[in-house]
């Protein structure tokens, strides 16, 4: 096969540094041919081999008595009882949604899917974690519409439920903004399939989609930093198709239930390159290819294309010897290709032939294993200091400030969004989105699963350890709140160029803090992406690590939920609180102020706190409970109020900076409403753990009464949250 | 009562509806895929949500010529039941078995929400066992539910009692507010919102259940 002399330039086309290609001469002893060369460059791209970030995701605990699975295979795995598991994990979709929104969006859906059902799990539930730029942002609108659309589009078509995620807005993502995605599934734990290639001569199979040119170098691209012509890479964004999807999740998790698959994954990035390496690399066998019986759905493909494609929709197995036409059949009454399209071997290589002649020849142990790993420098982010108490005057008094921030781009309802999303398909949405987590119940049980999102960037931008603490501390609490026992996170982490020492101090220090507190709860990471490069001409995104959460509540009886349902019930406040306004939105949004250090995390009482809170749910003493976060206090029951459509009271103590009682956002807090003849119950329980839980004030009437304010009618709260977002949709801003 | 739910390639409602019909009518429910032309004898077929053949062409056109929908139609016009929800209606209007089209919702997007309506008759095996008028909430999810349809049909549908559910908050823009509409043997029944998703409090609200208690009532 005649392939082009590879030239300094075609590999810096390729991604690959000077070092990485003499690494490269090495471990071959010869120059690669082109194909070898795109192989190398997909899969020792950050995208795929983690060069930066692997010596610091060691550091994040993965291990807990109910974790069957954790990081490493396509999805994590937890134990829910009764003989069942929950799969699942986050991923990136940056760059291709910021390049061309509607397909990036929805193709990442679709690939998050994949992760899941790949393992053996029907998908129940989808979440999104999505970080916009500045709303008056020219792109901004255009890309919201995009994406919100290509999420549901996928999604929707599919028949999975999207019903949780996080909406916020910042000038850091202008140019570049996230969209990650994750889904849950559930499987039986007998039943659950991983993704190494084992039993020579077992063949190896391609299902689903055919194979055209579309994404060539996906994964290049998401390692690699924007700039002005970035629009010219709109052809390496894929084209997702849902309806092939649906029918895929059908078919696969139709031949699951018979006993010919030995190994099976689906082709994300870097499509059937990522998808061959990874799974011989896990059996430690080698794969033979007869690349040319790979479905095409165009004319004049090559080898390199072939390998390097990302087309959708597409997965491959390896089955049990003589089970093809088993599993031919069940493709076919889907209207699926199928092809065999090479071998299990036990020589350690992948042999790559075109119409019979060798098209590559690579050893799988370096290139999917022995790529290179980078202790990058890094500086810590410089610290910044407390804001407690007092925050100097306010343009505004507490009232207005209220409904400014009920208004504001993070903490506004994001209505308009979610009601796009099918959220209610699969007719076991339990906890629709806009509370603390979502709940679905396990189907044909009495049991749930919770699922969140959260992060909050404007902490972590402020002190990158005590933001990662934040953001599993949060998570946390939202699953406590609807009343589950959180199990453990997937993570999807989001930074700018590593290569910049100040861009990874960011990162090792989120990671030290999501580490410490993973350990400190109990709730260890089983799955999770990085995408890095997310910056645009040295303009770097706020460091985001989001953290997808997931809890099991054994019992929906025993749930809860932000709303209450009476009056006279007494609003109890777990938690210290100092008035803490350093990093909160009251000093962004009120104040002008993006400065001071985040509120600091104190695990050992988040855990208390948290333990007391899920021990009273239980116990049946809470009516509702909401986890106490953006905006503080005084926001969080106002929240609550709309939730519920009532009023409530709220005393402000007679000690207390009220601006920063109502605003500050200390951590390892609650709100709850407590029937007043639970009410000693409960405290004689808080007083017994430590835990400081006092009342209030009381749930009733149309408005929310604070002392020394004019009271808030619901109305006006809920015209002002409700509000924004449909009017920027509109083009009202 | 004997009930059975066709899936087609892209269904994604068809396990929702054959598990609140198992519910309901404390009956197995059975499955039948689009190829199939041979039916068991039934009572009644429901043609369920989703995005079949994903809904590429106009919503359920490509189902609608499915070989299954001869043996549906043949079914109805010796009066067997037949409810299509959500993309099951736009089939129904597709294969002709009811009047009017399914056009894309007046705000252009997907919605999904709970909405307001009133029972606009109560004469029907499906709409019985509501109270006259009776307000309710469903949930509707669509890109597609704006129901159109010309004059004359409209008064027909009108004068002949056959408009069975009516919005109160009109979420796409239908034509007089029509969710749903029954054919003129009244045996069939397509409607936008789901009454499968509304059986349980559980799930947000069981307004629909007084649906599938009509047909218990009426076929069993």
């Amino acid at each position: 096969m005649t392939t082009p002399a590879i030239t300094p330039e075609i590999v810096r086309e390729h991604g690959l540094s000077e070092a990485e290609y003499q690494n490269i001469l090495e471990i071959l002893g010869r120059e690669p041919n082109l194909v070898e060369l795109g192989i190398f460059s997909v899969m020792w791209s950050e995208h795929c081999s983690y060069k930066s970030s692997r010596k610091h995701l060691s550091k994040l605990p993965t291990e807990a008595p109910w974790v069957v699975c954790g990081p490493g295979e396509n999805a994590g795995v937890v134990d829910i009882g009764d003989g069942q598991v929950a799969i699942f994990k986050m991923e990136s979709h940056n760059h291709p949604s910021f390049i061309e929104p509607y397909q990036g969006a929805a193709t990442g859906v679709g690939g998050i899917l994949r992760d899941v059902f790949t393992m053996g799990a029907r998908p129940v539930a989808l979440l999104n974690a999505l970080r916009f730029g500045d709303p008056s942002h020219p792109k901004t609108r255009h890309l919201v519409a995009g994406v919100v659309s290509g999420i549901g589009g996928y999604g929707n078509c599919v028949g999975v439920p999207t019903v949780a995620g996080e909406t916020t807005f910042h000038r850091a993502y202008n140019g570049n903004i996230l969209v990650n995605a994750m889904c849950v599934g559930v499987a039986e734990a007998d039943k659950v399939f991983y993704a190494a290639a084992a039993g020579v001569g077992n063949p190896v199979v391609y299902a689903g989609a055919k194979t055209g040119r579309d994404g060539i170098h996906g994964a290049t691209m998401a390692s690699a930093e924007f700039t002005e012509d970035s629009d010219a890479k709109r052809p390496t964004v894929q084209v997702g198709d849902p309806f092939t999807e649906k029918l895929l999740i059908e078919a696969c998790l139709e031949l699951m239930q018979k006993d010919c698959i030995v190994a099976i994954q689906d082709m994300g990035a870097a499509g059937l390159t990522s998808s061959s390496f990874e799974m011989a690399s896990r059996g430690g066998t080698g794969i033979e290819l007869e690349l040319d019986r790979v479905p095409l759905r165009e004319e004049g493909m090559v080898p390199y294309e072939v390998m390097l494609s990302e087309s959708q929709e597409r997965m491959l197995l390896v089955l049990k010897v003589g089970r093809e036409d088993e599993a031919r059949a069940v493709m076919e009454k889907w209207g699926l290709d199928f092809a065999t399209i090479g071998h299990v071997t036990d020589t350690g290589r992948m042999v790559i032939r075109w119409h019979g002649e060798v098209a590559a020849d690579l050893p799988i142990a370096p290139v999917s294993g022995a790529s290179p790993v980078y202790d990058r420098p890094s500086v810590p982010t410089p610290p910044r200091l407390p804001i407690v108490g007092a925050a100097g005057s306010a343009p505004m008094d507490d009232r207005d400030a209220l409904l400014v921030l009920l208004g504001c781009p993070d903490l506004a309802s994001k209505r308009w969004i979610w009601e796009q999303y099918d959220h209610m398909v699969m007719g076991d949405t339990v906890q629709r989105p806009g509370g603390d987590a979502a709940v679905v119940r396990v189907h044909g049980t009495n049991k749930g699963l919770a699922v969140t999102s959260d992060c909050t960037p404007r902490y972590c931008e402020a002190c990158p350890r005590t933001g990662g603490m934040q953001a599993v501390a949060e998570a946390w609490r939202n699953l406590i709140a609807v009343g589950a026992k959180p199990l453990a996170i997937t993570n999807c982490l989001n930074f700018g160029n590593p290569e910049r020492p100040e861009i990874m101090g960011q990162l090792v220090g989120a990671i030290d803090g999501m580490a410490a507190a993973c350990r400190a709860l109990d709730f260890p990471v089983v799955s999770g992406n990085v995408s890095l490069y997310n910056e645009t001409e040295g303009r770097a995104v706020q460091p985001t690590p989001n953290i997808g959460g997931v809890g099991l509540i054994e019992d929906l009886g025993r749930m809860t939920g932000m709303a209450w349902q009476r009056p006279e019930l007494a609003l109890v406040l777990v938690g210290e609180s100092n008035g803490w306004l350093g990093g909160s939105l009251y000093l962004r949004e009120v104040m002008g102020r993006e400065e001071g250090a985040p509120p600091q995390v104190d695990l050992p009482q988040e855990r208390r706190n948290g333990d007391f809170v899920r021990e009273v749910i239980t116990a049946r003493l809470v009516e509702a409970c909401h986890d106490l976060s953006d905006g503080g206090l005084l926001v969080g029951l106002a929240e609550m109020c709309l939730a519920s459509d009532m009023g409530a009271s709220l005393d402000v103590p007679r000690e207390a900076t009220p601006s920063a009682w109502l605003f500050g956002e200390d951590q390892a807090r609650y709100l709850l409403a407590v029937s007043p003849d639970a009410l000693g119950d409960l405290r004689a329980r808080a007083r017994g753990r430590g835990v400081i839980a006092r009342q209030v004030g009381t749930t009733g009437g149309r408005s929310l009464n604070v002392t020394g304010l004019v009271p808030i009618s619901i109305d006006e709260m809920r015209a002002r949250h409700e509000g924004w977002l449909p009017a920027l949709m509109a083009g009202g801003h | 009562m004997r009930a059975a739910v066709i899936t087609f390639p892209g269904s994604n409602c068809d396990r929702d509806l054959a598990v609140a019909m198992e519910r309901c009518f404390d009956k197995p429910v059975a499955r039948i895929w689009h190829q199939d032309t041979d039916l068991p004898p039934l009572d009644l077929i429901g043609i369920p949500g989703g995005f079949s053949f994903g809904d590429y062409l106009r919503c359920g056109a490509i189902a609608a010529r499915s070989p299954v929908m001869r043996e549906v139609a043949r079914q109805a016009a010796r009066g067997v039941a037949v409810l299509g929800i959500c993309n099951g209606f736009q089939v129904l209007t597709e294969a002709g078995l009811l009047p009017g089209a399914l056009l894309r919702n007046a705000g252009l997007g997907f919605v999904c929400r709970t909405v307001a309506m009133q029972v606009a008759t109560a004469s029907s095996p499906f709409t019985g066992s509501f109270a006259a008028d009776a307000r309710i909430a469903l949930p509707v999810a669509h890109h597609d539910g704006n129901y159109q349809i010309d004059e004359d049909g409209l008064k027909r549908l009108e004068d002949e009692d056959r408009v069975a559910f009516r919005y109160l908050e009109n979420p796409n823009g239908s034509m007089a507010g029509i969710a749903g509409v029954l054919s003129e043997q009244r045996n069939v029944l397509g409607m936008m919102p789901h009454p499968e998703r509304a059986i349980e409090p559980l799930l947000g609200g069981s307004d629909g259940l007084p649906l599938f208690r009509s047909l218990m009532g009426a076929l069993a």
